[in-house]
């Protein structure tokens, strides 16, 4: 197997650093283009005006789960050696519900506030001022979080081990709500400008 | 607008805004987030990121202000015990995040000081709340272990059960609470 290509030793520290810092500037140059340094443009997400926080993030949700899928299927990614999220449920049911609060009030996630402060935005600078804050408040208080941090770990659990559903049809079906969305979107919009 | 436009709009900076081009289609840039997603598994063995680096800049902040402070807590030796954090790989990545936004927001015209918010709100208003938000997403992205890049989008394309619920939770709560908040943005 061929990929990861880290697993093999084939990229140095230095070289994983300068790759890092590719990636990076890719991610930054996607979000920039899609208009995601713009916080009006997220929030019009939950207003029901604009679309492209949904259509950004699920199709490229789409593409890596396929990909990943291809890869793996075809024998050239091994996916013992990746590192992928794993799964505390109450945590990060907990967490989600707190951070789409946050994310509704600032307009902006971490990673498009970046961009939306390199484009000279002082509302994502101010977010991100935030993110220290509150990162820093996690910090200090682990200590009294940390049991519940820990708890209702289930490991390295996915999808179709959870509905007892074979990988191909869970990818099949979640392209396939995507693509409904996508399409219905698209009919919501035609209606709306004309 | 036509390709030819471009380069006058460099040459002309007090322009830049008036001329910005508009934004790309959001599935093409979504298609090209996605190869960047899949590009980093394939290269690195792991996905993307952005919250993580604000945690290993915290946790490297505060070991060099209060160092036995920082000892004393779990959470950030656990940063620190991996040799600086503010050389790790999630850290350089988000700095190129801040260059590749930077130079893309430039050739497009689109590089303005401003504040993004509705006409009805004050400036100082918007930027309490992208604060109070900011700080929530601090926590909350902690808590997670993860944020709308690392937890969402990475583990959502790998079928991760906790980033589904992670992105489930998230939308949930945003819609529920986006009629409070509708005023920062008209």
């Amino acid at each position: 197997m061929i990929f990861p290509l880290v697993s093999g030793g084939a990229v140095g520290v230095a070289g994983q650093l300068a790759i890092g810092a590719a990636i990076g500037a890719a991610f930054g140059v996607a979000l920039e283009r899609a208009g995601l340094g713009n916080a009006r443009k997220l929030a019009g997400q939950f207003y029901l005006t604009d679309f492209t926080v949904f259509k950004v993030m699920f199709t490229a949700i789409l593409t890596a789960m396929i990909g990943l899928f291809v890869l793996t299927r075809l024998g050239l990614m091994d996916r013992t050696q990746l590192e992928i999220p794993g799964t505390w449920v109450l945590p990060q049911l907990a967490g989600g519900i707190l951070f789409g609060a946050g994310f509704i009030m600032g307009g902006l996630c971490p990673g498009t506030s970046c961009v939306a402060a390199a484009s000279g935005r002082g509302d994502g600078v101010a977010l991100i001022a935030g993110m220290f804050a509150g990162t820093l408040v996690f910090g200090e208080l682990f200590g009294l979080i940390a049991r519940f941090y820990q708890s209702t770990a289930m490991g390295s659990a996915t999808l179709p081990g959870l509905l007892h559903l074979p990988e191909p049809l869970v990818v099949v079906l979640i392209t396939a709500m995507a693509l409904g969305c996508f399409t219905g979107l698209a009919k919501l919009e035609r209606s709306k400008t004309r | 607008m036509s390709a030819s436009a471009h380069p006058a709009q460099l040459a002309r900076p007090a322009g830049l805004a008036r001329l910005a081009r508009p934004y790309a289609n959001p599935y093409v840039a979504g298609f090209g987030l996605g190869l960047v997603l899949l590009a980093t598994y394939a290269i690195m063995g792991h996905g993307i990121g952005a919250s993580g680096a604000f945690a290993a800049s915290v946790a490297a902040g505060v070991s060099s202000v209060a160092p036995s402070h920082a000892a004393a807590n779990d959470y950030y030796r656990a940063y620190n015990d991996a040799g600086n954090p503010l050389a790790s790989w999630i850290v350089i990545e988000v700095a190129g995040i801040f260059a590749g936004a930077f130079i893309s927001a430039l050739l497009a015209g689109r590089l303005q000081r401003t504040i993004e918010k509705g006409s009805g709100v004050a400036p100082k208003t918007r930027l309490a709340w992208a604060f109070a938000g900011g700080s929530l997403m601090g926590f909350a992205s902690r808590l997670a272990r993860g944020c709308t890049s690392g937890l969402a989008l990475t583990g959502g394309a790998a079928l991760s059960v906790g980033s589904w619920v992670f992105m489930l939770a998230l939308f949930g709560a945003a819609y529920a609470l986006a009629p409070l908040f509708r005023k920062q943005w008209r």
